[in-house]
């Protein structure tokens, strides 16, 4: 018998990311590396316990391993009580068969009975990849206010991107009377962040009605949402004010990085009241040696810098031998810049070797067409021979031979 | 069973009057030390490294920051069903921790109640990376009752009472001086020493009895005849700290690659509790040159031979040259810091000059506003 918990956090982090490439070969989006030593998966994580909640379902599916081992207990987050915590929830074998998640809704479904155990009042969804602080205990009191049954986080975006969000019209109220999802002519710029607050007996039946619906795509925005709406369900936008971007591809995940450098973003993660927790590895402090050049960047522990530096994000023993440069970069952990390698615009993913005098990416004004400019990706394990020339926008996903001098 | 058949014995409170400034506010194992640690991390992860996972931690008195420091051991993988990490504090009216002797004879039940054949033993003022495997095995080779941990240097100005070891060819023990006057080069022990558990409580018993407390004259110097003692000489980087320049010297030397290699040996490394900053950030403008930054730091000035440890802030047009600056202190802008060592949570407001000399840095004590 478990102890009843008010709130239950179910989060979802089981895609694969396929627009970030390289970079969810081997991993889940939820598991990619930001800001200089978390993941993606800290920040919502931390967001529940700072917002005290303490029983959380990670639902994982594709390339679980690295995830899986990165939450582990969940001790580094203070999600390891005796009767609450973390729980990785991955598809299982059931008496009637074995399924994958075939939908963002059938994954909660498969999964009524860990929540069931709690016998929680409301249940927030939430995914796994978004960067953004937000204490989901002020939503859940303005879910108990407006005694909704549906509360949908919303962000107030630019009129010229809504149309590549969920938007939700809302009455002077705040309760919702339309969802359309992607709309071509948007009516407002109220955009669902895909965070979910429900009572927990509502969601529950739609969940088991819709599973049983033919045809439908068992998709929290496509059914479940449109389904209460119908039904004429209490249904609320809360609006959240501050910091929140989707990293899902490859820009937007290197201007989220950049953006941790820019003192005028709302992004605080000096914060002592709202820490964002991570797994921290065991290394010794960085170096930065004699004829080094550091500037507006962000660099963690275990890096070795000789070389220069420049509004760039380094992760944990990240070497940067002299005369290389990294400008405008993100290098993540154990990666090695070779001497006068020069890293421009770039994301290098983990323990990849940048060999002597390599050119990875280029800035944006030394290329004429502005359309065969955009980030070089590397992927993680790699090597880029000496001399080697990696064009921008390219993703490098194998070695690459040096260049003979 | 895990772990190996040797348990560990850390002395976490000798020594502190030689670095009275720094020990003032907390006892030798958490006196903070290069960038993210404390002195205890040091032999904590030595001994986990080499397989022991059963530790004693003695302290005296004052010993909140240690407790607060190493909590359950989680951090040092010592948070165990089986051994784990033990903290040893004196039990009121029964214990007697005057000296090494009376605190060892306080612990008997602790060491009566282990199942490990063998101790080791170390205190907290050097700062090294050994395994204790390779003392083992050569203490298994040798047939020693007790192997002494030795370093062949100068000594130390300020170590205490030092035991100079004498050896014949096969490094066995066979003469002891307790002296400081030594000119050039000798071998002194490094008070860490390898026993096997029974004798050890046997000589401790044998010694009270008989009321002879000092354990080096009492037990080193006194016993080498009748017992084998052996030597084992640890090459590697490891200052003894027995003053606030010993101190200075031991965090500039971090500078050195070499030295961190060998300090930080990612096979072996120094574990450390785990404070969740973000990564350091530094600013436009900022000038930085041959330091060692931890996590948490926002640089905006000038900085040059320096220690940071997590969460210092040095101001615009600040400039900093071989400080050691301790934890969550702030320097605001325009301020000149050269040669000093500046404890945690010190305030030092814009246009700050503090000079101190390479020989006599300048101590600026811990919570301070200047």
């Amino acid at each position: 018998m478990y102890p009843k918990q008010e709130v239950v956090a179910m989060l979802l982090a089981g895609g694969q990311g396929s627009r970030l490439g390289v970079l969810t070969q081997k991993l889940a989006k939820p598991a990619v590396p930001f800001g200089g030593k978390y993941r993606i998966i800290d920040f919502p994580l931390s967001n529940c316990v700072n917002s005290g909640i303490d029983a959380v379902g990670v639902l994982t599916q594709y390339q679980p391993l690295v995830l899986n081992e990165y939450i582990g207990s969940g001790q580094p987050w203070d999600l390891d009580g005796n009767n609450s915590g973390v729980s990785v929830l991955s598809p299982y074998q059931q008496v009637k068969g074995a399924d994958w998640y075939s939908g963002t809704a059938n994954a909660i479904y498969q999964n009524i009975n860990y929540i069931d155990r709690y016998n929680p009042d409301y249940v927030v969804i939430l995914s796994g990849d978004h960067i953004y602080k937000m204490d989901y205990s002020k939503m859940i009191a303005a879910h108990k206010e407006n005694n909704a049954d549906c509360t949908i986080a919303v962000i107030d975006v630019p009129l010229a991107e809504a149309s590549r969000f969920g938007i939700m019209n809302t009455n002077p109220d705040g309760s919702v009377y339309e969802f359309e999802e992607k709309p071509a002519h948007p009516k407002s710029t109220n955009a669902s962040m895909g965070i979910y607050v429900f009572s927990y007996d509502k969601l529950r039946q739609y969940l088991i009605e819709d599973e049983e619906t033919e045809g439908s795509s068992h998709d929290f925005g496509k059914d479940i949402l449109p389904k209460m709406l119908d039904d004429g369900l209490r249904m609320f936008a809360y609006e959240f004010q501050g910091y929140w971007k989707d990293v899902g591809t490859i820009d937007s995940l290197w201007e989220s990085n950049m953006d941790l450098l820019d003192p005028n973003v709302p992004l605080d993660l000096t914060d002592e009241s709202w820490k964002i927790y991570s797994r921290n590895p065991v290394v010794p402090p960085q170096y930065i040696a004699e004829g080094a050049s550091v500037q507006n960047s962000l660099i963690a522990d275990g890096c070795s810098i000789s070389g220069s530096v420049d509004f760039s994000v380094l992760f944990s023993n990240v070497v940067v031998k002299p005369g290389a440069v990294v400008q405008d970069s993100i290098i993540m952990p154990g990666s090695v810049i070779e001497e006068g390698a020069v890293v421009q615009y770039a994301i290098v993913s983990e323990n990849t070797v940048i060999g002597k005098n390599a050119v990875v990416g280029a800035r944006p004004e030394t290329i004429e067409d502005k359309d065969k400019w955009g980030i070089a990706v590397i992927g993680d394990n790699l090597v880029v021979g000496a001399g080697a020339k990696i064009a921008p926008k390219e993703m490098v996903s194998k070695n690459v031979e040096g260049v003979e001098e | 069973m895990r772990g190996n058949n040797i348990m560990g014995i850390i002395f976490a409170n000798l020594h502190e009057n030689l670095i009275s400034e720094l020990t003032e506010v907390r006892i030798m194992g958490a006196v903070p030390f290069g960038g993210k640690y404390r002195l205890i991390d040091f032999p904590l992860s030595n001994m986990v490294n080499s397989g022991i996972n059963k530790v004693g931690v003695i302290t005296k008195s004052n010993y909140q920051s240690i407790m607060d420091h190493v909590g359950n051991g989680k951090a040092w993988d010592l948070s165990r069903k089986q051994g784990g990490l033990f903290i040893l504090p004196p039990f009121t009216d029964k214990s007697e921790y005057s000296n090494r002797m009376t605190t060892l004879n306080s612990i008997l039940p602790f060491l009566r109640n282990s199942t490990q054949e063998y101790v080791v033993i170390s205190d907290c003022d050097t700062v090294c990376n050994i395994d204790y495997q390779d003392v083992c095995r050569k203490h298994l080779a040798n047939n020693a009752d007790i192997t002494l941990v030795y370093k062949r240097d100068v000594l130390p100005e300020k170590l205490h009472d030092p035991a100079i070891l004498s050896f014949d060819s096969r490094s066995k023990v066979i003469d002891v001086l307790i002296k400081k006057d030594v000119s050039g080069a000798c071998s002194y022990y490094m008070n860490m020493m390898f026993i096997k558990r029974e004798l050890l409580i046997e000589l401790v018993d044998n010694c009270i009895s008989r009321n002879t407390l000092n354990f080096k004259r009492d037990i080193i110097q006194g016993k080498y005849k009748e017992l084998n003692i052996y030597g084992y000489e640890f090459k590697g980087f490891s200052p003894m700290i027995t003053s606030i320049t010993d101190y200075f010297n031991a965090n500039m030397a971090l500078m050195d690659p070499e030295v961190r290699a060998d300090l930080f040996n990612s096979d072996n490394p120094i574990y450390t509790k785990v404070r969740d900053d973000m990564p350091t950030k530094y600013g436009l403008g900022s000038k930085v040159k041959n330091s060692l930054i931890a996590n948490g730091c926002n640089i905006e000035g000038e900085v040059e031979n320096c220690i940071l440890f997590k969460g210092v802030h040095i101001g615009k047009n600040t400039k900093v040259s071989n400080c050691v600056i301790m934890q969550d202190t702030k320097i605001g802008a325009d301020g000149n810091l050269s040669y000093v060592i500046v404890d945690k949570d010190v305030t030092f407001k814009n246009e700050r000059t503090i000079v101190g000399y390479v020989s006599r840095p300048v101590y600026i004590s811990k919570g301070s506003v200047v």
